[in-house]
C-alpha cells in the first residue's frame, strides 16, 4: 500500500506564471474555452476566476495595495482540490462516484457519476463543479493516471519555482514547517500552514503556505464536514411530523363534536 | 471577502434550479397528502373515507412527477439508477449518512405504497374493477399496514429534502438544522390546502373537512413559528436575506403565504364562499415561494 500522497504549495514563492493550469489542462485534455467562450475579466491578470469543471487549477491573484496604490503586494496561490482526508464531497455521493485512491486522494469516477451535483454544495471550499462537455462533476485527481505509473503529477511538475511540490504528506509536512521557521526567522512572522494537520477534515492533502487570513486567500476560515446538521436536523424534522401528526390526530377525533357544538360547516 | 458570516460561503452553487423548485412542491404534496389520508384513514370517520381517498389520488400522480423531475435534473439523465445501483458492481448502494441516497430510496419505496394506496382508493371509489384491490385499503389489516408504513415514507419524502439542504456547506441551508422541520410542516399546510380546495370544488361537506380547515390554521400558525426559528437560527448568517429575496420573504411567504390566510381562516366572514377557498389557494402560493425562495437565495449569495 503506497504511503499518502498529496500536495504542498508555497504561496510566498508562486510567481502567477500558470505553467501549472496549462499542464493541468494538457494532460487532462480539458478544453482551453468554456464552450467556445474566451472571456477576459478584464480588471485582473486572473481570467480563470475559479475552479470548476475544466480549470482544476487555478492560480489566484489577489491585489492588496493601498489607495494610492504607492505601497502594496501581490499574493498568489495556486489552488487545487484538497484531497480531504474527511472529504465532505465522498461523504454525501449518493452513487458512489467519489472514491479514496490508495494514495489517499479523492477522485470522481466519470462513469459513474451521474450528475445530481450534491458535491458542488457539499465541498466547502467551491472545488468541484459540473464539466459542461461531460455533464458530469469533475475536479482535480492529483494526477491519478500517472501516479498509478510513478510519474509526479503534470501541475508540480511544470511549477518553474516548486511552490508546487509533490510528495508523501509526512515529507510534504516536514518541508512545510521547515519553510515557516525560515520564513519566521527571517522576519515573516505571518507565515503559518493552512490544512496541514488533522484538525481541518481530517487533514488536507494538498495544504498551503499562506501570510495572511485564509478569507484574503478565498479559502474558508473553519470548513467543516456538511453531516455536522444530519442528526439534529432530522430530529427537528420528526418533532415537526410529530405535531403535524398530533394536529391531525387530535382535529379528527374530535371534528365531530366540535361541528354540532359550534355548526360549523366547510 | 475579507470577512464572512460563516465558513459556508465560499462553497459552489449546484445550479439546482426550477426542476428542484417544482420537485420541493410536489414532493411536499405527494408525502404530505399522504400522511394526512393517513391520518384520516386511521382517525376519521366512515365518511370522511372519500376525504382520504382524495388524499392517495393527489399524492400518487405527484411521486410520478417528482420522480421524473429529479430525473431530467441530472445532468446525465439516463444514470439516474445510480442512485440506486452502483454501476461498477450491480450490488446496491445505501449510504444512511446521505439524504441523497436515503431519499432515493424512500422515493422509489414510497412510491410503491403510493401506488398500491392509489389503486385502493380506485377500487373503493368503484372506478376499477380489482376485487383484491379492496383487502389493500383500511379497516383491513394489510390496509393499515400499507398505510403505516407508506405514511412513514410519506414524511420522510416531505421533510427530507430540508435536511439534505442542511448537508450541504452553502450560506443558509447549512447554517440552520430547520429547514427539514420547515418543510414537512410546509408540506402538511399546502397538502391540506390543496384537499381543501379540491373538497370544497366537489362540494363535499363531510366534517372531516371541518377538522383539515383547522389542521391547516395550526399548521400554517406552525410553519410561521418554524420559520422565524429558522431566522433566528441563521444568526449573522441571516443578513444574506436582506436584499430582494427578504421582501419577497416577508411579503410572498409570511404575509401572502401565511398572516392572510390565517385572518381568512379566522375570520370566516370577510369573503363569505369564498373565504376558505382563498385562503387555501394563498396557502399554496406561500408554499411554492418558500422552497423557490430557500433554492434560489442560498445559491446567489
Amino acid at each position: 500500500m503506497p504511503e499518502p500522497m498529496g500536495f504542498y504549495t508555497d504561496t510566498t514563492v508562486c510567481i502567477g506564471c500558470k505553467a501549472c493550469e496549462v499542464a493541468c489542462k494538457e494532460w487532462n485534455q480539458l478544453p482551453s474555452t468554456n464552450g467556445g467562450l474566451n472571456t477576459l475579466s478584464g480588471d485582473s491578470y486572473d481570467n480563470t476566476r475559479k475552479l470548476d469543471g475544466i480549470h482544476w487549477r487555478h492560480v489566484k491573484f489577489i491585489e492588496q495595495f493601498t489607495e494610492d496604490r504607492k505601497d502594496g503586494r501581490w499574493l498568489l496561490m495556486s489552488d487545487v482540490c484538497k484531497h480531504c482526508v474527511n472529504a465532505p464531497c465522498l461523504e454525501v455521493c449518493p452513487t458512489g462516484a467519489i472514491v479514496r485512491t490508495e494514495f489517499d486522494t479523492v477522485v470522481i469516477q466519470s462513469d459513474t457519476c451521474n450528475g445530481c451535483r450534491d458535491c458542488i454544495s457539499a465541498c466547502p471550499f467551491g472545488v468541484i463543479e459540473t464539466n459542461p462537455v461531460s455533464g458530469i462533476a469533475q475536479k482535480c485527481t492529483l494526477c491519478y493516471d500517472r501516479l498509478q505509473v510513478g510519474m509526479e503529477p503534470a501541475c508540480s511538475k511544470a511549477c518553474p519555482t516548486d511552490s508546487i511540490q509533490f510528495g508523501t504528506i509526512k515529507e510534504l509536512r516536514e518541508t512545510a514547517n521547515q519553510r515557516v521557521a525560515q520564513l519566521q526567522k527571517a522576519g515573516e512572522s505571518r507565515a503559518y500552514l493552512y490544512g496541514a494537520d488533522e484538525k481541518m477534515l481530517g487533514g488536507l492533502n494538498s495544504f498551503y503556505l499562506l501570510v495572511d487570513k485564509p478569507e484574503v486567500y478565498g479559502l474558508p476560515p473553519d470548513p467543516k464536514m456538511p453531516t455536522r446538521n444530519l442528526a439534529s436536523g432530522s430530529w427537528f424534522s420528526l418533532l415537526g411530523a410529530v405535531l403535524v401528526g398530533l394536529m391531525g390526530v387530535i382535529n379528527f377525533r374530535n371534528r365531530g363534536a366540535r361541528v354540532e357544538g359550534r355548526e360549523e360547516q366547510p | 471577502m475579507n470577512t464572512v458570516p460563516s465558513s459556508t460561503f465560499f462553497s459552489a452553487p449546484p445550479d439546482w434550479g426550477w426542476l428542484i423548485v417544482f420537485y420541493f412542491f410536489f414532493g411536499g404534496l405527494a408525502g404530505g397528502c399522504y400522511f394526512l389520508a393517513v391520518l384520516i384513514d386511521f382517525f376519521g370517520r366512515d365518511e370522511d373515507r372519500p376525504l382520504a381517498r382524495l388524499g392517495y389520488y393527489i399524492s400518487f400522480p405527484c411521486i410520478l412527477i417528482s420522480g421524473l423531475l429529479l430525473t431530467l435534473d441530472l445532468q446525465r439523465p439516463l444514470r439516474f439508477w445510480h442512485m440506486l445501483i452502483e454501476s461498477n458492481t450491480y450490488r446496491p448502494i445505501f449510504k444512511y449518512w446521505s439524504p441523497m441516497s436515503v431519499g432515493s430510496w424512500a422515493l422509489l419505496l414510497f412510491g410503491i405504497f403510493a401506488l398500491l394506496s392509489f389503486l385502493g382508493a380506485l377500487v373503493e371509489d368503484n372506478r376499477l374493477a380489482w376485487p383484491a384491490g379492496r383487502k389493500i385499503r383500511p379497516p383491513t389489516m394489510l390496509g393499515r399496514m400499507i398505510g403505516l408504513i407508506g405514511g412513514i415514507f410519506g414524511f420522510y419524502v416531505a421533510g427530507y429534502t430540508g435536511v439534505l439542504l442542511a448537508v450541504t456547506n452553502r450560506p443558509i441551508w447549512s447554517d440552520t438544522p430547520l429547514l427539514g422541520m420547515l418543510f414537512v410542516v410546509s408540506a402538511a399546510s399546502i397538502s391540506a390546502a390543496l384537499m381543501i380546495l379540491l373538497a370544497q370544488r366537489s362540494r363535499w361537506t363531510m366534517p372531516g373537512l371541518v377538522a383539515l380547515h383547522r389542521i391547516d390554521t395550526w399548521v400554517v400558525a406552525l410553519e410561521f413559528l418554524v420559520l422565524i426559528g429558522v431566522m433566528i437560527s441563521l444568526g449573522p448568517v441571516f443578513r444574506a436575506w436582506l436584499n430582494a429575496w427578504g421582501l419577497l420573504l416577508f411579503f410572498g411567504v409570511i404575509v401572502v403565504g401565511m398572516l392572510i390566510p390565517l385572518a381568512l381562516y379566522w375570520r370566516r366572514e370577510w369573503l363569505g364562499d369564498r373565504n376558505v377557498t382563498t385562503a387555501a389557494t394563498l396557502v399554496l402560493v406561500g408554499g411554492f415561494i418558500l422552497r423557490l425562495l430557500i433554492v434560489f437565495s442560498a445559491q446567489g449569495v
